[in-house]
């Protein structure tokens, strides 16, 4: 059993790394295509979104939990400050909204 | 100080964040993985190899079962996917003449959020900065893991569950003032946004798994702004 956990856990590894790996390796040189730029340029704002909603509002025992989380870190954000104090402030919303409630 | 080592720093200091999430999240899976019968060496190896959440969970259902390891390479590369899309963008965000082997380590940490912190930092992307980041997440991670596997959950409920609002507030701090300063891409957030908020609510497609349903709205939303939005000329540079 001992062996065979191993051998999963080398498969899992193996085809996590390759997903990752691939595109870095073969994609050496920039895209000139601009639609294909245009496309990565929008990537990461769709990707994000797309992990945030609706994943944060539930990730806490309450939603109004994760609602105010939420208000908090793109409060701050919007005010143009930095990803620690977003993320801090956004945790402290959580366990305050959540000890209170 | 030299400047890779300035930037191997700022990436520290990035990660920051990153590492605490990680680490309060990583007990469930410790405690999970053990009571799948891994003992806490294996879930130390598991978690430090694969740097991945969902993947790994979805994992520990194999094992439980006893699957075949052709199921398990297709779980991984399912749940994993998006990873595919994320290595994409990074590799059109690294420095020019960054040498090509940094590559094969900067694959290693494309997770959500370093991919995330990554695609933030303004102008190119530098293998120090990388390797910062991943030297903030990676103990974060892979020592939650080990600890949850011998020692269960070291934190209260309360404690966790706020720290893993850190995570998502990381996203949303990244997506939040493009968004305000970019009105399109303010546009392609709340249309994946709510696209993702459809598919998992709607019947026929509650079913996918999460890294599946940010596959196909990344595809989907991305693709068609590229096609309604295409970038000028001059703002396709990256610098």
């Amino acid at each position: 059993m001992t062996d065979r956990i191993w051998l999963y856990i080398a498969v899992m590894a193996g085809v996590t790394y390759a997903i990752r790996l691939l595109p870095l390796v073969l994609l050496r040189h920039e895209i000139r295509n601009l639609r294909f730029r245009s496309f990565l340029y929008y990537v990461p704002y769709a990707t994000l979104a797309a992990m945030t909603i609706p994943a944060a509002l539930t990730a806490t025992p309450h939603l109004l939990s994760g609602i105010v989380g939420f208000l908090i870190a793109a409060v701050t954000a919007a005010l143009g400050r930095g990803l620690l104090l977003a993320a801090a402030l956004a945790s402290l919303a959580v366990w305050l909204t959540e000890s209170l409630f | 100080m030299s400047r890779s080592a300035l930037l191997f720093f700022r990436g520290l200091r990035d990660g920051l964040p990153i590492g605490a999430g990680y680490f309060a999240v990583s007990f469930a899976f410790g405690i999970q993985a053990v009571a799948v019968g891994l003992d806490a060496f294996q879930t130390f190896a598991l978690s430090g190899s694969n740097l991945t959440s969902a993947g790994q969970f979805a994992g520990l259902g194999v094992i439980k079962v006893g699957g075949a390891l052709a199921a398990m390479a297709l779980t991984q590369l399912v749940i994993n996917l998006r990873y595919c899309l994320m290595s994409c963008a990074i590799s059109q965000k690294l420095a020019p003449g960054v040498p090509f082997w940094h590559r094969w380590f900067i694959a290693f940490g494309v997770t959500d959020e370093i991919f995330a912190v990554s695609v933030a930092a303004p102008g190119r992307l530098r293998p120090a900065y990388s390797y910062g980041l991943i030297a903030a997440a990676w103990p974060g991670w892979a020592g939650g893991s080990l600890l949850g596997a011998i020692a269960g959950d070291v934190l209260p409920d309360s404690v966790s569950n706020a720290l893993s609002m850190a995570l998502f507030a990381m996203f949303i701090a990244i997506v939040v003032p493009a968004a305000r300063d970019d009105r399109r891409v303010l546009v392609v957030s709340l249309a994946a946004a709510a696209l993702s908020a459809a598919l998992a609510f709607a019947p026929w497609t509650a079913a996918l798994s999460e890294g599946m349903r940010v596959v196909i709205v990344t595809l989907l939303i991305a693709g068609a702004a590229a096609w309604l939005f295409p970038l000028k000329d001059k703002e396709a540079r990256h610098d």
